[in-house]
């Protein structure tokens, strides 16, 4: 999995045209994985969880998020059409008890950017918001 | 890589006991990808800074763990509540070893 990752990135750096080719089916797969890396495979509920983003992105080098999970102890925040599906995990203390943080990732294309948090007692909620982008922010 | 990185927090001065706070945080960095090449097509080695951390009186706030995916100039705002008059720190680490780290007190309005 990890081989698939690193030849998609070549990709999009290198060559837009072969990174359309064989691209979707990969990333939902690997989507997949990498998710299960962070849930150890455990079931994913809705709600709870919120993930705000712009609905139209002028600039995919700089798109400002925020997520609010209360009682979350962790989020992992994943950019399903980015070379690298993981963006950032954020844990929180006891002196964040709302699990509010802002900040601002970088998206390659239009996708849905996905939060999934892990709750204090150990259950898994997600959030996805679809980001259109105008200008990719591919790897930088 | 590393050169002029400058970390700026905008914390309140003062607070009341169990006020939620905003916290604003920004470290200039250029956050180099490892994805993009160069003129010849050599690809240019990842240099970002990885993870970020910001406590209070040595409790956690926050902690983040950041990949390749957020934006130069890595920018974090979010929420903590003040238990009491004290001292928020805060700690970015680099891929290449160093460590920037930026303090502010807050303390309690009468």
């Amino acid at each position: 999995m990890r081989l698939t990752r690193r030849s998609t990135l070549v990709l999009c750096g290198g060559a837009a045209a072969v990174a359309g080719l064989g691209f979707g089916s990969a990333s939902a797969s690997a989507l997949a994985d990498e998710i299960e890396r962070f849930t150890g495979g455990a079931t994913v509920a809705t709600g709870l969880v919120s993930l705000t983003a712009p609905e139209i992105a002028e600039n995919g080098n700089t798109v400002p998020i925020r997520i609010a999970a209360p009682g979350a102890s962790a989020v992992a925040v994943f950019a399903e059409g980015n070379p690298l599906l993981r963006v950032a995990t954020f844990r929180f203390g006891a002196l964040n008890p709302a699990g509010v943080a802002s900040t601002r990732i970088r998206l390659a294309k239009t996708q849905n950017v996905i939060a999934i948090a892990e709750m204090a007692d150990g259950t898994f909620r997600q959030a996805s918001t679809f980001v259109k982008v105008t200008v990719g922010g591919c790897g930088g | 890589m590393a050169t002029g990185v400058k970390p700026r927090v905008k914390v309140p001065k003062t607070a009341t006991v169990g006020e939620v706070i905003t916290v604003k945080t920004l470290i200039s960095h250029k956050m180099e990808s490892g994805l993009r090449k160069d003129e010849v097509d050599a690809i240019i080695p990842r240099s970002i800074i990885n993870r970020f951390v910001a406590e209070f009186n040595g409790q956690l706030v926050i902690e983040v763990a950041m990949e390749p995916g957020i934006s130069s100039n890595p920018y974090f705002q979010f929420e903590s509540v003040v238990p009491e008059a004290g001292t928020f720190r805060f700690t970015w680490y680099d891929d290449d070893g160093s460590i920037y780290e930026t303090s502010k007190e807050i303390t309690i309005a009468s």
